[in-house]
């Protein structure tokens, strides 16, 4: 049967007719939806610039081989476009370097610098869009975003880097899901050797210094467990100058 | 009248040195006890011994009836000693010394009781001066004070007279006289102040190399049987030749420059100046020695007569 | 027994040597304590130069991290090594001292016990030394707490970081005063034991200082045979168990657990070594005065 053979019984046919305009919504439909990486990275930058500022209040647990330390009370203050600082205002808090990066917005800040590649989807239905960056001699080698399509919000983060290793960045949301705030945040990072130079004290040996195993865990996490946000209403640069 | 120490063979050897050997004695109650000796006769051992500074190597002492083994403390609650030069506390003034000792006395140091023991001693008006700013007299009153506090009935004091002047020796001697006589107070001291203890001691004890020589009353020991005559002449070597070819070399104690010396019994002392008469020899002067240094000399050399005679 | 503790004390009290070690300490504090005011960041920059890499560390964590309790706890780092010399400079003394000065024959010779005697000794030299801390304490701490404040206290081991919050840390420094005092009454009672042999105190003063500085050499200097071999038996390898006080036990997730001791049993366990030593030392000290000849 040649294809004007088949168009003529087409027409004629009422069930071919619903078929073809059912299957044409539907195609439809799926390519209306199929965003493209760039499309949901603007999407999310326009999302998340609607926050000017903010100041955050948490809990944050540090969890280094070498390091016990108590859940302290901190702030995270942010302003926009790329400024960030966690602060303990009263105590002590070891806050590690590239905690920058806990401010996913800095990578939407300048999103011309990246290459951005769509990379699919992981088994949990997250997007995976990578950025790499045009300019070679940047610090930052990768960024990995997970991407919640949906919700418009970045699940988690991976971000090489070539003085300091791989960050990771993983995100939860829930009451401040709207503003594209996270309640949770736990952010990985890699850690040097601690050693304190002979001389400086004389220890007392206990016993429990002798497990070389643990101190080999080279990455330390943080995680912070947001309490509030105070959205917008203004940050002096002041803060962040500490 | 009982005897208030009792010392019974008492020995201390300091690895292979022999400082006291079987000594015996015995401190009549109420008495002044004499104790003579050389440098290094084990006087002061024998007191320490007394005082239980030291541990017999064997012996038996008895004070106040007791055994002092066993009953230490309740014997030095009554006795009270100075040894060899007081040494206080220098940083502390005299009643601050005096109330420390007070208390190991375990008496009730009260601050008028403390007083009135300077007082006596004469020291109340430097009572809270510093005891190095004292003088050596000053200090020996003090220890005089800290050994009386607590009343004792036995004094045991070792070379008390050391470094003091005149005045102060004297002061002592009135001070142990008071106390025997007025006080009933029985009192062992040792001294190197021979003319001293004659004026004092109603009894006395010299040992000699860790050993006693002789013990009795001074009236006994002073007037001996024996007596020490000094001949003075002009050619003690001649005499000497003369005397040893004689009986009298037997009599010949010790020889010192122009001077000779014999220990003869007080009876065969006009025999003995017949004999020196007999001999034809210069006599510049005969004298009989009844001192207690020359008896105490005697005594303790008699060993050594032979290697003088050999000077 | 207290009228003899009553008399040791006025001695001791009365000598001018004593306020030496009092002003020694005021001394040593005052100018740690100025150099951490004026340089303190210096300071900090050293220990954490290792981990400054990792971690952002700006003026004010700087701030924080040099307060009193900081402050205190490195005071006493230093302080603890130079403390048995001024307690060695007593207690080498009650004996030794007496019989140089010729008070020992007086006062033997007195109806009191050798043994009261020389406990009456010993006690008073322990409470001079629980003096000496004391009065450390004040300075090193509270003076520390008033001129640099209160914050959390971060202690840096040679290989890990404990840190502490503020409200958690008073009553560990009681503990470490406490255990401190029976580290040095260590050192005192074996100054006490070399005091009986002497009839001068610098004999036993230099002899208890030598034996502190070489096994403080021994336990510190990490060669397998001395670790093996001897270094559990040292006191002055117990003596530093102070600073058990100061390490904590964390939660599996990195947290300090409030109120935690890293290992209570070790500090137990030295502070037993150090019990002994002392009954040692002072039992030996009797047993051997008992018998000793009075020739001072």
């Amino acid at each position: 049967m040649n294809l004007i053979s088949m168009f003529i019984v087409f027409t004629k046919c009422r069930y071919c007719k619903f078929f073809f305009v059912t299957l044409s919504l539907l195609f439809y439909w799926a390519n209306a939806n199929a965003q493209t990486a760039e499309e949901i990275l603007k999407k999310i930058k326009t999302k998340l610039g609607k926050i000017k500022d903010y100041e955050a209040e948490g809990k944050m647990k540090t969890n280094v081989a070498f390091i016990k330390a108590p859940v302290a009370t901190v702030k995270v203050f942010y302003k926009e476009p790329d400024k960030i600082l966690i602060l303990n205002e009263t105590g002590i808090s070891f806050i590690p370097k590239g905690s920058v990066n806990i401010n996913i917005n800095n990578i939407f800040v300048n999103m011309q610098a990246f290459d951005i590649i769509d990379a699919g989807k992981d088994n949990t239905g997250l997007r995976i869009i990578k950025l790499l960056p045009k300019d070679d001699t940047a610090d930052i080698v990768l960024s990995t975003l997970y991407v919640d399509e949906k919700n418009l919000v970045v699940k988690k983060s991976k971000i090489t880097t070539k003085e300091n290793g791989t960050y990771e960045l993983e995100m939860n949301y829930s009451k401040f899901l709207e503003y594209g705030l996270p309640d949770k945040v736990i952010f990985s990072f890699n850690t040097k050797d601690y050693k304190l130079p002979k001389g400086i004290t004389l220890d007392y040996d206990d016993g429990s210094e002798k497990n070389p195993d643990k101190l080999k865990n080279k990455r330390g996490t943080v995680e912070i467990n947001y309490k509030n946000y105070i959205i917008n209403k203004g940050i002096d640069d002041k803060i962040f100058r500490r | 009248m009982a005897d208030l120490i009792v010392v019974k063979d008492l020995s201390k050897h300091f690895n292979e040195i022999v400082a006291v050997e079987a000594l015996s004695f015995s401190v009549p109650e109420g008495k002044i006890y004499g104790f003579l000796g050389q440098n290094g006769a084990g006087k002061s051992t024998t007191i320490r011994m007394l005082l239980t500074l030291i541990s017999p190597s064997a012996g038996e002492i008895e004070i106040f009836g007791m055994n002092l083994k066993k009953h230490r403390k309740e014997i030095l609650k009554r006795t009270g000693a100075i040894i060899e030069t007081p040494d206080l506390y220098k940083y502390l003034s005299a009643l601050e010394n005096l109330r420390i000792f007070a208390t190991l006395s375990d008496i009730k140091a009260t601050q008028k009781r403390l007083m009135d023991q300077l007082e006596k001693v004469g020291l109340s008006e430097r009572a809270n001066s510093k005891v190095k700013t004292y003088s050596q007299g000053m200090k020996q009153r003090l220890g005089i004070a800290i050994a009386l506090i607590h009343e004792p009935q036995l004094i045991i004091l070792d070379e008390p007279m050391n470094g003091l002047d005149p005045q102060g020796i004297a002061d002592i001697r009135n001070l142990i006289l008071h106390l025997s006589r007025d006080l009933q107070k029985t009192i062992l001291v040792s001294s190197h102040l021979l003319s001293e203890m004659e004026l004092i001691a109603d009894s006395m004890l010299i040992i000699d190399k860790g050993k006693k020589i002789v013990e009795g009353k001074m009236t006994e020991l002073f007037a001996p049987s024996e007596t020490i005559v000094e001949l003075e002449t002009s050619n003690p070597n001649e005499v000497y030749e003369k005397i040893q070819k004689t009986d009298l070399k037997t009599s010949m104690a010790s020889r010192k420059g122009d001077t000779i010396l014999f220990r003869v019994h007080r009876k065969d002392v006009p025999m003995l100046v017949k004999d020196l008469v007999k001999l034809d020899i210069e006599i510049i002067s005969l004298s009989p020695k009844h001192s207690l240094e020359n008896y105490f000399l005697s005594l303790t050399r008699e060993n050594r007569h032979v290697e003088t005679f050999k000077d | 027994m207290w009228k003899l503790l009553k008399i040791e004390l006025f001695k001791i009290f009365k000598r001018p040597r004593t306020y030496i070690a009092f002003g020694a300490i005021a001394a040593i504090v005052f100018l740690f304590q100025i150099a951490l005011w004026f340089d303190g960041k210096t300071y900090i920059e050293l220990i954490l130069g290792n981990i400054d890499a990792s971690f952002d560390f700006s003026d004010q964590f700087k701030t924080h991290l040099l307060n009193g309790y900081f402050v205190c706890f490195a005071v006493l780092n230093i302080l603890l090594i130079q403390m048995p010399l001024l307690v060695a400079l007593i207690a080498g003394d009650v004996i030794a001292g007496e019989a140089n000065m010729g008070t020992l024959r007086l006062s033997l010779s007195k109806p009191v016990g050798r043994t009261q005697y020389l406990l009456g000794k010993f006690f008073a030299s322990t409470i001079y030394t629980v003096l000496l801390l004391l009065f450390l304490a004040i300075l090193a701490l509270f003076g520390s707490m008033l001129l640099f404040g209160i914050n959390d206290l971060v202690v840096f081991r040679s290989t890990s970081i404990h840190q502490m919050s503020q409200d958690d840390i008073f009553w560990r420094y009681l503990a470490a005063f406490g255990y401190a005092a029976v580290a040095l009454t260590t050192v005192a009672s074996l100054a006490f034991l070399l005091s009986v042999f002497a009839d001068n105190s610098i004999g036993p003063i230099i002899a208890t200082m030598s034996i502190v500085i070489v096994f403080t050499i021994l336990s510190e200097m990490n060669i397998p045979l001395y670790d093996r071999t001897i270094k559990p038996y040292l006191f002055t390898t117990h003596m530093v168990a102070w600073k058990g006080f100061f390490y904590v036990r964390s939660n599996e997730e990195g947290a300090t657990i409030k109120g935690s001791i890293e290992n209570l049993p070790a500090i137990l366990k030295s502070l037993s070594v150090l019990l002994i030593y002392i009954f040692l030392f002072v039992g030996s000290a009797i047993w051997i005065f008992r018998r000793k000849d009075i020739l001072s």
